[in-house]
């Protein structure tokens, strides 16, 4: 099988999430990636450095800037006709635009894979993950986004890929980019940082919560994260959510402060690899999925943690 | 202008979904459904166009089964104008709901379509993206704060980095995230008013459209469980115990 990895880029980097998909799709067979953008000869070049990559398909053209999905997903669709499997990390960027793809191509996409069973068989969290689906898809053509935590990162060098431009297609017209607002944080992204520090209501105030997170974060290196009822009473904007309507993350180390552990919470953290819980309440739910607990006041131990590290 | 929301009935937001022994899917027998959360979303925005005066009319559909009525109603009440139900008792994948859709968006002509990003049940994040591939339509996703004006709808989205802003040309498919909007609660004279709102009953034969599933579902299991670690006594402990997993320095 011949597959079309989506290779999201930003700023000429290629984006981690891009190297999980590129496992998931050396399960199904021939690994051949698109690279869509504005002068992305520098990226195209990385991609063929990617480790199990054959050929990198170039679409470089003015209109595909920004990865807009008007543009960018009939290129794709084109290239199609010579792929058995488009393949996307599921991203905000992957989830705009493979679908789109997937409708050109008449196919029912398969979101968000955990695993490749078979050529036509996967696994996929549903119900925010409180159930493992396996399905079978019956379309020639297969559309999957891969959830970047469930694949080990291929290599970004190693690989002898070659570059061929394709077809830019034309400009429809309908969408153009206006800005992007970066996060303003010195911080790693939530869903790609290796350490998250994460607070829940017991902070009692917006000041309390930064104040007293902020720094136990920078000591680390690590992301914030907050639970929806934190979000929900105003001490932490809404991007910083973690769980089933917020953000799924899974990174090395999660450490949950002053956090009951409700099911939506759960759902977005779960699949970290180290779950640290602080919490005054030693029956809180968030001990029973912790590798390591410490009951007692967060008041105290976020400072003296932040202190002693 | 006319707005399209579309409206799925799902298992309710606070219940803890239960897989069933026999591993076929979720059981939702006695479960309380309600509006995908995120449908309530667009709903709401919908709303608060017409509000601004910007919308003129706002028309709900729903694919799902003869229960779906009720999700429709709480539209309605909420303040959408008259509603329309693809009734089927077939699971609808993305797919098929997107051209189910686009059939009923050619009769009804609307400038905008606003949908939820995902539904919470089979969370696939796909039905609006397909929907505006198959209307040629720009698509803003992932919306978490819209603006029309003269023919044109800047969308703001939240990607992973940030917020990005758009502009798409009407007419536009939008699908909504947690930050655009609180949904308001449909109050008592407004649920009793939407009784009388128009529902009109459609089904996929008579829209032609083909729903068959695309996907087989071989299996459902419940997630690895994780095991309850230790507990430690003091931030020494703690930090002691970090080291050792090579967490720390």
């Amino acid at each position: 099988m011949k597959t079309l990895v989506y290779v999201e880029h930003e700023g000429g980097q290629i984006k981690d999430a891009t190297l999980a998909a590129v496992t998931a799709a050396s399960k199904l067979g021939e690994v051949h990636a698109l690279v869509a953008g504005s002068n992305v000869g520098a990226v195209a070049e990385a991609a063929t450095k990617i480790a199990g990559v054959g050929k990198v398909h170039v679409a470089d053209a003015a209109h595909l800037d920004h990865g807009l999905a008007e543009n960018v997903a009939p290129v794709a669709a084109k290239l199609m006709e010579t792929h058995d499997a488009f393949v996307a990390p599921a991203t905000t960027t992957g989830k705009n635009i493979a679908p789109r793809v997937a409708a050109l191509l008449d196919v029912m996409q398969v979101s968000e894979i955990l695993s490749v069973e078979d050529e036509n068989t996967f696994t996929r969290p549903i119900y925010a993950g409180n159930a493992i689906a396996t399905v079978r898809t019956s379309d020639a053509k297969k559309v999957l986004t891969v959830r970047g935590t469930a694949f080990e990162k291929a290599a970004r060098e190693g690989g002898s890929g070659s570059v061929e431009q394709v077809e830019a297609g034309s400009d429809t017209g309908t969408s153009s980019f206006v800005n992007l607002e970066a996060s303003e944080s010195e911080r790693p992204e939530l869903t790609s940082a290796k350490i998250i520090v994460s607070g829940g209501r017991a902070f009692g105030s917006s000041d309390q919560f930064h104040s007293l997170l902020d720094p136990l974060a920078d000591k680390l290196g690590a992301a914030v994260g907050a639970s929806r009822a934190a979000v929900d009473a105003g001490y932490a904007p809404n991007d910083y959510q973690v769980g089933q309507t917020g953000k799924i993350v899974a990174p090395e180390v999660y450490i949950a402060i002053g956090i009951s552990g409700a099911i939506q919470h759960l759902a977005g953290m779960k699949d970290s690899k180290i779950i640290v819980a602080i919490n005054k309440d030693e029956e809180a739910p968030i001990f029973q999925v912790a590798d390591i607990g410490l009951v007692g006041d967060l008041f105290k131990i976020v400072p003296e943690l932040t202190e002693k590290l | 202008m006319k707005v399209l929301v579309a409206v799925k009935r799902v298992i309710d937001y606070n219940v803890k979904p239960r897989v069933k022994m026999d591993g076929t899917g979720v059981d939702l027998t006695n479960v309380k459904m309600s509006m995908n959360p995120f449908d309530e979303i667009a709903v709401e925005e919908a709303i608060r166009l017409k509000e601004k005066g910007v919308a003129t009319e706002i028309v709900a559909v729903s694919i799902g089964p003869a229960k779906a009525q009720e999700t429709l109603r709480t539209a309605l009440a909420m303040g959408a104008d008259r509603a329309v139900l693809v009734q089927t008792d077939e699971e609808v994948e993305p797919l098929g709901v997107a051209k189910l859709l686009a059939k009923i968006a050619a009769e009804e002509q609307p400038q905008m379509v606003i949908l939820g990003k995902q539904a919470i049940d089979d969370d696939n994040n796909a039905t609006g993206q397909m929907l505006a591939a198959l209307l040629g339509w720009p698509q803003g996703t992932f919306a978490s704060k819209i603006d029309p004006s003269g023919g044109e709808v800047s969308v703001t989205r939240e990607v992973d980095g940030g917020l990005e802003t758009d502009k798409l040309k009407l007419p536009a498919v939008i699908t909504t995230d947690l930050r655009l909007n609180e949904p308001r609660y449909a109050s008592l004279p407004n649920i009793m008013k939407a009784k009388s709102k128009p529902l009109a009953t459609k089904t996929p034969d008579e829209l032609g459209v083909d729903v068959t599933r695309r996907l087989e579902t071989l299996k459902v299991a419940e997630p690895p469980k994780r095991q309850a670690g230790d507990k430690v006594g003091s931030v020494e402990e703690l930090i002691g115990k970090l080291k050792t997993l090579g967490v720390v320095q």
